[in-house]
């Protein structure tokens, strides 16, 4: 998880079972409920200026979340650069 | 203790009365955009609606005497169902059925401790039974048929900015929303009635007095006389004297009718004061120079009061919620998207700066 998100929320590196990004996150959640809200909104949806990565590339399905993962893979999660 | 809050597109600033002036002390959520406060005085607690942009919508609690802030579920919107579509009547894009802002927070009725109302973009009114615990939707507003003919006013979306609860009874509130009119409850939310009488220049002339598309930039109720309700409109100036149900236009304000705040004197239903721009297309002072414009005889007559104010090159705007008075009607708070907080202590007569180097401010709020 993303540094800048630290400061609001305790959002540790872990290690985590899942078959996608979506199972992963799910995954990571489950054990960090508080950080669930900051990344995914009430619906479960990815938050717009939220960007996941896997293995160093952006995700190809924002909406599912559906990329495969693999046993050692890493997933990162950043904000998009935006505001002022 | 803070006697009035402050929120900032960078933070919560409380601001504390000492020795002559008064004391901005340190902030909360330091960075992060703080859309709506409120100090319910019924338990002392405080409560703060931020929007951290990237990580959505937060709200924070504090209990009163607590140096420490509560993260709390914000309030959120039930999935929508499947196969209704729901769109802005203008743009035709999607309204979501996310929480994008929490745009206010109100205690409800004195005989309800711990209960509040919260309203948010895009458009719903949601409720706590639990001091902002747990939230649930108002669905009858939220399912109002008319909400298709909503639509956003600066923001993409309809949002419920003000919520004005009857002190004398807990089932009669009354909402305003930008733009999908002011909306009237008198059986605890379970059925809603459009206010009439508003006029919105911004639409065609045979939909100008629609109700449902009026936008309402802020309502505020007298609490000793609850009939009465000032509201500073997109459009120009209106008040009601029966409880909001019906709005009759004030015109000839100068130097404007144009602005967002508005705030009722809380004892003299024939008190109330504006924070006037020069008009939609230029929200700016008029002539540069910074006034509250106050009306004593129930809107027949205003005067402008800047004593105090910058009266010459002064380009500040006043959003809705930065016009705030007291539960005495003698203190008033006034703050600016430029950063600048001004108290006055004398029913608006003078002023005085609290600070010019905020960031900008979308509210205050005296502590009640």
């Amino acid at each position: 998880m993303t540094k800048a998100l630290q400061r609001h929320v305790d959002a540790p590196p872990a290690s985590v079972p899942g078959a996608t990004v979506r199972g992963a996150l799910d995954a990571y959640f489950a054990a960090h409920p508080a950080v669930r809200s900051y990344v995914l909104d009430e619906q479960g949806g990815l938050r717009k200026h939220i960007t996941v990565f896997l293995n160093g590339e952006q995700i190809a399905d924002r909406v599912g979340m559906t990329d495969p993962v693999g046993e050692d893979d890493e997933i990162h999660v950043m904000p998009a650069l935006s505001g002022g | 203790m803070a006697d009035l809050l402050v929120g900032t597109r960078k933070g919560l600033f409380e601001i504390e009365r000492q020795g002559g002036g008064y004391r901005l002390g340190a902030p909360s959520f330091l960075a992060v955009p703080v859309t709506a406060v409120l100090h319910d005085g019924r338990d002392g607690t405080t409560y703060a609606g931020l929007d951290h942009g990237h990580y959505g919508v937060k709200l924070q609690r504090r209990d009163a005497g607590a140096g420490e802030w509560e993260e709390l579920a914000a309030p959120a919107y039930p999935p929508q169902p499947e196969g209704t579509v729901d769109v802005d009547p203008n743009r035709r894009d999607e309204v979501p059925w996310t929480t994008q802002m929490i745009w206010s927070l109100e205690a409800a009725h004195p005989h309800r401790p711990g209960a509040l109302w919260a309203g948010t973009i895009p458009g719903g009114l949601f409720r706590s039974s639990d001091r902002g615990t747990t939230w649930e939707l108002v669905r009858a507003l939220w399912d109002e048929p008319s909400r298709a003919q909503w639509m956003g006013g600066g923001f993409d979306h309809p949002g419920l900015h003000s919520v004005c609860v009857d002190p004398r009874s807990a089932e009669v509130v009354l909402v305003g929303i930008s733009c999908g009119g002011t909306w009237r409850t008198e059986d605890d939310g379970a059925s809603w009635t459009v206010s009439t009488g508003m006029r919105a220049g911004f639409m065609p002339p045979d939909q100008a007095e629609n109700p449902v598309v009026q936008d309402p930039h802020r309502l505020a109720r007298c609490a000793s006389a609850p009939d009465v309700v000032w509201c500073q409109h997109h459009s120009g100036v209106f008040r009601s004297t029966d409880g909001g149900a019906t709005f009759s236009e004030i015109t000839d304000i100068e130097p404007s009718t144009f602005g967002f705040g508005v705030a009722a004197h809380p004892h003299d239903p024939d008190t109330a004061w504006l924070a006037p721009a020069i008009a939609d297309e230029a929200r700016v002072p008029v002539d540069g120079r910074l006034v509250v414009t106050r009306t004593r005889d129930g809107g027949e007559s205003w005067e402008a009061l800047g004593r105090g104010l910058p009266d010459r090159d002064a380009y500040h705007l006043v959003y809705r919620h930065a016009l705030d008075v007291d539960a005495n009607g003698e203190r008033l708070a006034l703050a600016s998207t430029t950063g600048s907080l001004w108290v006055s202590e004398d029913a608006g007569e003078s002023w005085a700066r609290v600070s010019a180097d905020l960031p900008p401010i979308a509210c205050v709020r005296w502590r009640s």
